[in-house]
């Protein structure tokens, strides 16, 4: 079977469309990384301190309910969520409010009396584990990207390791940018979904950047455009089923996983989708503009 | 194409490798003979995928080193006392000073060469009158300080270790991390609330006498005498649960301490059917035990543990012998934590919970059991989608994939690595990136079939090219695996561990073993079409 016959797609004549669109979800992903910075995003408690339960009732208990008996222990600024199946409820309170987990088991058992309910799990971290998530966060991220441009820039150019950073940084700005928009909770587990995605994301670039460096080697005459727009057509057919494969796993974690992993299942769905993207309409024509430009003014000369 | 006998012998070792190493997981009872060298661990799991406490926990290290200080304070009272030589008033000041008020320039002389003999670690300041009083202040300085906290956290290590044994966790994980947190993971345990109690109560014991010459009742912090202290005596009615509070002025001074204990054990009173921790001192206590009640008959005597009194009997008669008990109104569960803390010791310093996290056992069951299933779907639905692509070759992808699963969950077990939640997503991932190689490698043989090369000879050209390829992808995704690794803890360090033993794994089954199928097979069977 065959996805793809030969395709001779104008992927860098596309650039135009592509790299608005880029640059507003870039944008966007910007705003969101200042709202991450300033606690304005729905940040979890692992970097904002505070606690978050599970709770599983016997019988259905309303929102409202739960929200009034917290209210009369005490807890008014509690955020809920329900959860599929199972009549459970999410509760999440920042650190500032300084409630803890025995307190709202207290709350909820005098004010929902008759109704028992179960803690499936509950997390506590104080302020300060939180601050030193952030600074590791910061750093680890920071490392990476240092660490691919270096053995992207020895494996193949400057110019290429350039290249795949910005895609990559596209794609990681992409997923904050869904996230944000989407108000999904930022914690530690959607940032190890980002990394991941970004060593996806790379993965994706490099194979497509291998080719273009090939067929340089091999025509030397032909035009820069020609030669970028040639390998990722070639390489097209790859991108897509490895995204495809990548894509039905991770929805399969989305759809099944369970409650725990299903906002980072989310995440890797949204990321295989832009690091394809990206590795076809971002990463080769930022390359092949720059190529061209230096090219141009060689000839100038 | 020859030589690919060493290549199947080495895929056949990682299979028997991963067998064994896999078999203490899926079986439940181990044979019998099956013993001696071969492995009989099962995997580990991570607390969110079997349930249980994880902690972390500041030691407040400069406590530590406060209490030191006031130790040091009162056993300078001590000996000055005892050389007969006049001070005024002997305290801490500030988290690192001591300060002495004497009364004359020419004791200070005789209590600054004493303080030199006894104490040649600390650091004496200038002298300095003051009001008429010459005053001295001793300083620990900076490097001794942090000895002394470094010490207290491995103090504080070790006595939680203790408690935690006592109380009867399979498989605690306690460990240091960083300068002043220990790290506490509670597999599988059923209260969690208890063991929390358990493990964060100080559990410093005191024994005060009763000051009876102050009202309790109406005193306050600022009209006791100096070297009194309020404290209050908590009871709780077994039938309500309501709980009362006495006050009692007690001296600060504590005539014998915890450290004097040999041993605590829970009894129950035959008369009145009340738990009781029954107590012993070693030689040293039960002399000073002796000593305070010979002298102090009729006086009242508090139980002070953690600055809360368990109880304030009166002493009848002299008490010899070395032995006690510790009433008060508990249950039997906290009168056995109680004798847990005091045989295991107190911790040098109070300890701070930083972070908690408590997972159900049942949603722990309900994690693994939908991690499987979603991991399931997801290589069912990869497997089918290689199939009908690439057909034949789909399906020697589709095998490679398989040992992929197979090795990799045997290395996680040989290593004795945790597997967690976000650590089977990161192998369901590696299902769907797994195949990458192998599409890399299956798009090269279609474009050099279409170039009209036999199949033998595309087959061997097409991992020709796309191994550097595979190569440069695997690196940097190792490069963010590593990343993630080094700075991930819990769940996300299970995931790195995962992710990143799966990218080195991948290079193995994506360019050895598949190939090695297909060379064995082209061998043999003379194709005229490769089934790609």
């Amino acid at each position: 079977m065959e996805l793809l016959k030969k395709t001779n797609i104008d992927f860098i004549g596309m650039r135009k469309f592509s790299f608005i669109a880029s640059g507003l979800m870039a944008i966007i992903g910007i705003i969101g990384i200042i709202a991450i910075a300033r606690g304005t995003a729905n940040m979890g408690i692992d970097f904002s301190g505070g606690t978050e339960m599970q709770i599983k009732f016997a019988q259905a208990a309303t929102t409202q309910s739960i929200r009034d008996a917290l209210a009369k222990g005490g807890i008014k600024e509690a955020e809920l969520q329900e959860i599929t199946g199972g009549n459970q409820v999410l509760v999440k309170m920042h650190k500032s409010t300084g409630k803890s987990a025995d307190q709202v088991a207290d709350a909820l058992k005098a004010g929902i009396p008759g109704n028992t309910f179960t803690v499936e799990s509950s997390t506590e971290i104080g302020p300060s584990i939180g601050e030193k998530l952030k600074q590791d966060t910061i750093v680890a991220v920071a490392l990476s990207m240092l660490g691919i441009i270096l053995y992207i820039a020895w494996r193949f150019d400057f110019k290429f390791g350039v290249g795949a950073v910005i895609a990559t940084m596209h794609d990681v700005l992409a997923m904050i940018a869904v996230f944000y928009v989407m108000h999904r909770e930022v914690n530690i587990l959607f940032i190890t979904a980002v990394l991941t995605i970004a060593g996806y994301s790379l993965t994706d670039t490099v194979v497509v950047f291998d080719r273009i460096r090939e067929n340089m080697h091999k025509s030397l005459k032909d035009p820069m455009i020609t030669i970028f727009n040639k390998s990722i057509n070639e390489t097209l057919s790859r991108t897509i089923i490895t995204s495809v494969t990548t894509f039905l796993a991770a929805v399969s974690l989305f759809l099944f996983g369970g409650e725990v992993i299903h906002d980072f299942a989310f995440a890797l769905v949204v990321g295989v989708v832009v690091a394809t993207y990206s590795s076809i309409f971002v990463a080769s024509p930022i390359v092949a503009l720059w190529e061209k430009r230096a090219v141009e003014k060689a000839e100038a000369v | 194409m020859k030589g690919y006998t060493w290549r199947i012998s080495l895929i056949l070792i990682f299979i028997i490798a991963s067998c064994v190493y896999l078999t203490p997981t899926l079986v439940d009872t181990l044979p019998t003979w099956w013993s001696g060298l071969l492995p009989k661990d099962k995997i580990h799991l991570g607390l969110d995928l079997q349930g249980g406490t994880h902690l972390v926990m500041e030691v407040e290290t400069q406590k530590a080193v406060e209490g030191s200080l006031d130790l040091i304070a009162t056993d300078l009272e001590d000996s000055l006392t005892a050389q007969s030589l006049r001070f005024k008033k002997i305290g801490r000041l500030g988290g690192d000073k001591v300060q002495l008020t004497l009364y004359d320039r020419g004791s200070a002389d005789k209590v600054q060469a004493l303080i030199k003999k006894k104490y040649p670690d600390l650091e004496a300041l200038p002298v300095f009158d003051e009001g008429g009083f010459v005053n001295m202040q001793l300083r620990i300085n900076e490097k001794e300080a942090q000895v002394r906290k470094d010490r207290a956290v491995a103090q504080a290590l070790e006595t939680i270790r203790n408690r935690i044994d006592q109380f009867g966790v399979s498989e605690p994980v306690i460990q240091r991390e960083g300068l002043n947190n220990i790290v506490v993971q509670l597999p599988g345990i059923k209260d969690p609330k208890r063991a929390i109690e358990l493990i964060g109560k100080t559990a410093r014991l005191e024994f005060k006498l009763v000051d009876e010459t102050v009202n309790a009742a109406t005193a306050t912090a600022g009209s006791l005498p100096e070297d009194d202290e309020l404290l209050f005596e908590k009871r709780t009615d077994p039938q309500t649960g309501a709980v009362s509070e006495t006050p009692l002025v007690v001296k600060k001074k504590a005539m014998i301490t915890g450290e004097l204990l040999t041993d605590a054990q829970i009894r129950i009173d035959s008369q009145y059917n009340q738990p009781y921790v029954a107590i012993e001192f070693n030689s040293t206590g039960a002399r000073l035990f002796d000593q305070v009640t010979a002298a102090n008959v009729g006086k009242r005597f508090a139980i002070v543990l953690d600055n809360n009194i368990y109880s304030a009997p009166v002493i009848r008669e002299r008490i010899s012998g070395g032995s006690a008990q510790i009433s008060g109104s508990f249950t039997e569960k906290e009168a056995a934590d109680l004798a847990i803390v005091l045989r295991a010791g107190s911790l040098p310093a109070p300890v701070k919970i930083l972070q908690n996290v408590t997972v159900g056992p049942s949603l722990g069951r309900d994690s693994i059991h939908k991690g499987l299933m979603a991991g399931l779907i997801g290589v069912v639905l990869v497997v089918s989608f290689m199939a009908l692509y690439y057909k034949l070759s789909g399906m020697v992808a589709n095998l490679g994939m398989v040992l992929n699963i197979l090795f990799l969950m045997g290395a996680l077990s040989a290593l004795g690595a945790t597997l967690t939640l976000p650590g089977i997503a990161a192998i369901v991932l590696l299902v769907g990136m797994s195949v990458d190689s192998n599409v890399l490698i299956f798009e090269r043989i279609r474009e050099e079939l279409r170039l009209g090369k036999t199949p033998h000879a595309a087959l061997d050209a097409g991992y020709d090219k796309a191994f550097l390829t595979i190569m440069d992808s695997h690196v940097t995704a190792l490069i963010t695996a590593a990343v993630l690794f080094q700075f991930g803890t819990g769940p996300v360090k299970g995931f790195a561990v995962s992710l990143s033993l799966g990218i080195i794994i991948n290079l193995f089954t994506s360019l050895v073993a598949t190939k090695v199928l297909f060379d064995a097979f082209l061998d043999r069977v003379h194709v005229k079409r490769l089934s790609v």
